[in-house]
This record gives structure tokens, C-alpha cells and sequence, in this order.
């Protein structure tokens, strides 16, 4: 029989690995729940995860490709701007989900014990799945526009493993943050709407004037996003300090976002 | 030894602002004006240095007043908060049944929510699924299984829930007064639930205020009282020290108010109009608010009644009959409470004085009891008013 001994928590501290291990089962259903109410009761059901960024390319095309004419590295606009709103989906999609997911249960939070970090770790599930559907959409149409991004494609599951890892990191703070300061439910949203901006999601890196360029080669996410175009597009690849940037950056990201998590933890049932 | 509890203490941070902080902006400003200041805090004590040991198969109540700390001692046990001092060994899983239901998404289908609620109180899948037929059978909607459980009756959902926590195969389990819900075939169910769990060897923790069901239930006691264990030991000890407490409480209230600044306006007197009543009487209570200069505006009065096992029977709340009061001169009050069948036995009146939060209160400011005979037409055994909190002005029409 396993014995369990409760002591006051100290200030630093990581997860107890083998307690989530033992709430995998948590993990899973959370994560089941969010698909299937996110679907259950709408009319076009799972064509809401490809609508979103199929209309998205569209208006990018049309503002970004037709009037502003901005570069794309010869790539057709459409599908140049679907592939980014991938990348950038699957980082905005778990920062906005995670951020509220603890204030959203806060029943849950003051009424049972169960390893916290579990409710903005599993929203990443139904991150991933729509990621998928609309990935799979994405290849379609590459086949149709005849682009082939050959071997690079592989590196595919590291850029998004990246990406997860990092805005996990920022998910998990900011939902431990929310609990106390509830205004980062109105910053956050905000914030990740000018980083859709001002990273190169719409545009090509080579679009930026000279004197910007700096601001745009210390955005992770811009690393990121070209990678993933690299790999589905074919397009040129990130300089190798961008590669090894992005795996620290992202696990740096992760590791700071559970202390963060952490060191608030411990309070989330007084607070809440 | 199942549980082992040394030198437990909790302590929360209560701020001494007028509004807690809850925005970064607010907080940063704070920091800037006065970087080196700690902030304005007290530490209120909720629990302080609880030592007990509970060996297996026993079903223990915990039982005190409003405030002594039986809630926290329970979610420090389930870890839903950490202690501030002090040492926990837990010699299995513990399950918890704080608040039956919670968890349960009202979109989600009864059976979806069976298996995230299991989860949640910490079942594994293979359990749940072993499981799932006896779950389904005991709360007895198996026929609405694929029904999200917002459209269940609110009898349907408590059971479905409590069926979920009852099924629990933890060696420990802590309940705090669920057994109250659903009708009274379902609790005697659930009441008959909880012993097998003690007589499997398990060992349960249940906090209540219903010294009917603790006696009922309990193979012995802990008695708690601002925030400290006073006594661990047999049922019937710790229910007679725990009712000689309310006694003991209002007397000590009633000196200590002589010496209360009037700042806010103070409930000064609580009296009934009568020592007793008889059951169908309409209850009368007087009381006299003082007044104060320094509180502009008006306040409301809150009075609750409660019985002598700490069962609040009702609340009369001033602003439901549309009563708001000037602050600056004293007021004179009756409270009359109408067509209630009280229960035979003692009541304590709690009295709260409020405007935006609490001003002033009084808890067990005034007791009268109720006499033992009955409105009824007919006399008959005790047990044909031996359930339900109040008794009721009922009749049967029989149609031929």
C-alpha cells in the first residue's frame, strides 16, 4: 500500500512526476471532454477547425497578397498563409486555452485534489487534434498547388513539438497567474492578437525592411514558423542558430512556465 | 495506524485593505509606491498545531461549531490545500467526497460524466470500467445513461454523483455531510453504503453537523473548537462536550459584547418575546441595533435560526420584506417568523448586521425552546416525526 506524506510545500519545486503518471487517466478525460463540447451542439461540428484557417488565408491573401503585395518567397499567397495560420494556430490555440482553463474550474480546483497542472496541460489535446484535421487539409492542398517540400518534411514533428513546449510554458504561467491577477484574462488575448501581427505569418521574413529585422530575429515564434514552412513548403531553412535558439527557447520556456505553475500552486484554493 | 497527524497548522493571509488586490496593474503600482513594505496582513489561524492518530476501520465524525475548523482539517487531509506546519502520513489512497457532484459537466452524457468524474476522484480506468455496471445499478438511471446530465432532475443528478463517490475503492475516505442529499430511500442507502466501507477495514472521516447521523454511524469522535482539538474519543463523549460548547459559547458572547467600540452599529440585545413556544406560535424576537457615527447610510439585518445540532433551519433576511435601517440612531426591532412549524427542542438565534459585508454579528445570540407538544390531531409513536428538519401543516384527502 503506498504511503502518502503531506508536509508544507517548499518555494521552489517541480511536479511529482510519478503522481501525474498515476493521473494520466484525468489528463485523457479532460482533454475528451474539451473536444467533445467544443463540438456537441454546433451545426458544421468539426468543419469549424478547417473554416478557421481556410477564411483566415483567404483575408490574408487578399490584404496582405493583393493589396499590400507583400512577399511570400514565391510560394503562392493562399497556401503560404494557410501553413503559417498552422503554426500559429497551434501556439495561439494552447496559450488562449490554457491561460483560463484553472479559472474556469475552480470548482474542481477548491473541491478535489487532483495534480492542478493536469487542467492547462490537457488542453494541448484538443490543440493537437484540430492541428491534425487541419494539417491533413493543409496536404490536400499542397497536392493541388504541385508544391513538394521533399525530406525536409520530417523535421515536421520537431517544430511542433517545439511550438507546444512553448506556449505550454506560457499557457501554464499564465493560468497559474490568472488565479490571483484576473486581469491577464483581458491582456493575453490582446497580446497574442499583435504577436499574430507581428510575427511573419502573412508575410515572408524577406518582406521586413532592413532597420525592423532585428525585432523579428529575436521572435522565437518567427523561427518556428519558418521552420514549419521550410517543411511543408520547401522553403529556405532556418539558420542553424534559430534551430538550436528554438530548442533552448522552448524548453526554457517550459521549464520557467512549471516553476511559475508551481510556486503558485500551492495557494490556488485559498485564492480562487 | 491509517492516519497520522502531528503538529498540524493552517494559516490563511487576510489582507487589511479595504479591496483585495486582483489586478497586476494594482499590484505593481503598490510595489512601486512602497517597495520594501510587506503589505498589510494578518494571519488568521484556521487550524493550529492538531496532533491525532486513527487506526484502521474506523469511522470517525468530526464535529464542532461553525468555524472551529473541521472544513480545513478535511482539505488539508485531501490535499486540496496545504498545510502551513505540521506533517500528514496517509497510509493509502484517500477519496473524497466533499462535495458530491462537483466535476460533473452538465453537457456531457451521465455515462461520459461517470468516467471524468471517477478519474477525478481518482479511480482508474479498469476500475471504472469494473465498476460501471454496479455504479449505474445503484443510482438507478440507467435508462438515461446517453442523456446529458443537464436535463436530469436534480434528485437524478445527486444520485448519479453519489453513486460515482460511493464506488470509490480508496482505503481512506473523507465525507463532508453528503449523506444529507436525495430522498430518504436513497439515504438510507447511501448511510448503509458507508458502513460496508468501515466494516471492509477501511477507515472513514466524516464531518457533520448532524449529531443523528454521526451517532449513527461513527465508531468514535474528534471535537474541535477554534481551530485547536479539544477531544478525541467516544461518540456520546464528544457529542455531550460538543453541545455543552453552544452553552458555554453564548454566555461567554454576551460578556465580551459589554466591550465592543461602536464604530459600527452593534446588535446590543437579542431577546425573545417568550422563553417558549409552542410549535405552531408565530415566533417573536426582539432586538435593539445601537447606533454609530462613524458608519453613514443604511445597513440590513440577517437573523438564522439554528438547532441545537447546528442545523440552520432558516434565514430571515431584512431586505426580503424590504428593510433597510438608518445607521445613526438606535433601532428597535421584531423579528416575527410565521407559519413554521418549529421542531420540538432548543433554537439559537445568529444575528447579522450588514451593508456591503458583514458590520457586526452575533452567533448564538439569544436561545428558546420549543415545546414538546404537537399541533397534530392525533398522538401516536415518535417515529411518525422522527425525519425531516421542520414539521409540516400537511393533511391526505382520501378519495373514494
Amino acid at each position: 500500500m503506498s504511503k502518502v506524506v503531506i508536509t508544507p510545500p517548499g518555494r521552489l519545486s517541480l511536479p511529482h512526476w510519478q503522481e501525474l503518471w498515476g493521473a494520466r487517466e484525468v489528463f485523457l478525460r479532460f482533454g475528451q471532454r474539451d473536444v467533445l463540447l467544443r463540438y456537441r451542439q454546433t451545426a458544421v461540428g468539426v468543419t469549424w477547425v478547417i473554416l478557421q484557417p481556410l477564411v483566415a488565408a483567404g483575408i490574408f491573401s487578399i490584404i496582405f497578397g493583393r493589396i499590400a503585395g507583400l512577399s511570400t518567397d514565391g510560394v503562392p499567397y493562399f497556401l503560404f498563409s494557410y501553413i503559417s495560420m498552422l503554426g500559429w494556430n497551434l501556439f495561439s490555440g494552447v496559450l488562449n486555452r490554457a491561460a483560463p482553463s484553472l479559472v474556469a474550474n475552480q470548482a474542481l480546483v477548491s473541491k478535489v485534489f487532483f495534480p492542478r497542472i493536469l487542467v492547462p496541460a490537457s488542453t494541448i489535446l484538443s490543440v493537437i487534434l484540430d492541428f491534425v484535421v487541419a494539417l491533413v487539409l493543409g496536404v490536400v492542398l499542397l497536392v493541388a498547388f504541385r508544391v513538394n517540400p521533399g525530406i525536409a518534411a520530417l523535421a515536421l514533428p520537431f517544430w511542433v513539438l517545439c511550438t507546444l513546449c512553448l506556449s505550454l510554458g506560457l499557457g501554464l504561467a499564465a493560468s497559474a497567474i490568472m488565479v490571483r491577477y484576473r486581469d491577464v484574462a483581458y491582456v493575453l488575448p490582446w497580446l497574442v492578437q499583435i504577436g499574430l501581427y507581428a510575427t511573419p505569418v502573412a508575410y515572408s521574413l524577406e518582406a521586413v525592411p532592413e532597420q525592423y529585422r532585428i525585432f523579428f530575429d529575436l521572435n522565437p515564434m518567427s523561427w518556428l514558423l519558418t521552420g514549419i514552412r521550410w517543411s511543408l513548403l520547401g522553403t529556405a531553412p532556418p539558420p542553424v542558430w534559430q534551430l538550436a535558439g528554438a530548442v533552448i527557447v522552448s524548453a526554457g520556456a517550459l521549464f520557467a512556465g512549471l516553476l511559475v505553475f508551481q510556486r503558485f500552486e500551492r495557494s490556488f484554493a485559498d485564492v480562487i | 495506524m491509517a492516519i497520522r497527524a502531528a503538529g498540524l497548522s493552517k494559516s490563511y493571509r487576510i489582507a487589511h485593505r479595504a479591496a483585495p488586490v486582483t489586478r497586476v496593474t494594482e499590484a505593481v503600482a503598490q510595489r512601486l509606491r512602497h517597495p520594501f513594505r510587506r503589505g498589510d496582513y494578518e494571519d488568521f489561524t484556521a487550524l493550529s498545531d492538531v496532533s491525532f492518530e486513527i487506526p484502521w476501520g474506523e469511522a470517525v465524525g468530526i464535529v464542532g461549531r461553525n468555524g472551529a475548523g473541521k472544513s480545513t482539517l478535511l482539505k488539508l487531509l485531501t490535499r486540496i490545500t496545504a498545510p502551513t506546519a505540521g506533517r500528514i502520513e496517509l497510509s493509502g489512497r484517500m477519496g473524497s467526497l466533499l462535495e458530491v457532484g462537483t466535476g460533473f459537466h452538465p453537457e456531457l452524457t451521465g455515462r461520459e460524466n461517470i468516467f471524468l468524474n471517477g478519474a477525478l476522484l481518482g479511480m482508474r480506468r479498469n476500475e471504472i470500467r469494473r465498476r460501471f455496471d454496479e455504479i449505474v445499478d445503484f443510482s438507478g438511471v440507467e435508462r438515461f445513461l446517453d442523456t446529458p446530465v443537464k436535463r436530469y432532475s436534480s434528485g437524478m443528478y445527486v444520485r448519479l454523483a453519489f453513486s460515482v463517490a460511493a464506488h470509490l475503492d480508496t482505503e481512506l475516505l473523507a465525507i463532508d455531510e453528503v449523506l444529507a442529499v436525495g430522498d430518504a430511500e436513497f439515504q438510507r442507502k447511501s448511510l448503509a453504503k458507508m458502513r460496508d466501507v468501515a466494516n471492509d477495514g477501511r477507515t472513514v472521516l466524516y464531518v457533520s453537523h448532524q449529531m443523528q447521523t454521526v451517532e449513527s454511524l461513527c465508531t468514535s469522535a474528534i471535537f474541535l473548537q477554534h481551530g485547536t482539538l479539544q477531544l478525541q474519543g467516544g461518540v456520546s463523549d464528544v457529542i455531550e462536550r460538543y453541545r455543552g460548547s453552544y452553552e458555554e459559547y453564548a454566555a461567554r458572547e454576551t460578556q465580551a459584547r459589554k466591550g465592543l467600540s461602536d464604530d459600527v452599529p452593534r446588535i446590543l440585545e437579542v431577546v425573545p418575546t417568550s422563553q417558549t413556544f409552542s410549535v405552531d406560535d408565530d415566533k417573536l424576537v426582539d432586538i435593539r441595533i445601537g447606533p454609530t457615527d462613524d458608519f453613514i447610510g443604511t445597513y440590513f439585518v440577517s437573523a438564522h435560526l439554528t438547532d441545537a445540532n447546528g442545523n440552520v433551519v432558516g434565514q430571515c433576511d431584512s431586505r426580503l420584506v424590504g428593510r433597510y435601517l438608518d445607521a445613526d440612531r438606535e433601532q428597535r426591532l421584531r423579528l416575527s417568523i410565521r407559519h413554521l412549524w418549529m421542531k420540538p427542542g432548543r433554537y439559537s438565534i445568529d444575528v447579522f448586521v450588514c451593508a456591503s459585508g458583514i458590520l457586526d454579528s452575533w452567533e448564538g445570540s439569544a436561545t428558546f425552546d420549543i415545546l414538546p407538544s404537537l399541533p397534530y390531531p392525533e398522538l401516536t409513536s415518535p417515529e411518525a416525526t422522527g425525519h425531516g428538519a421542520v414539521l409540516l401543516d400537511f393533511d391526505y384527502e382520501v378519495h373514494a
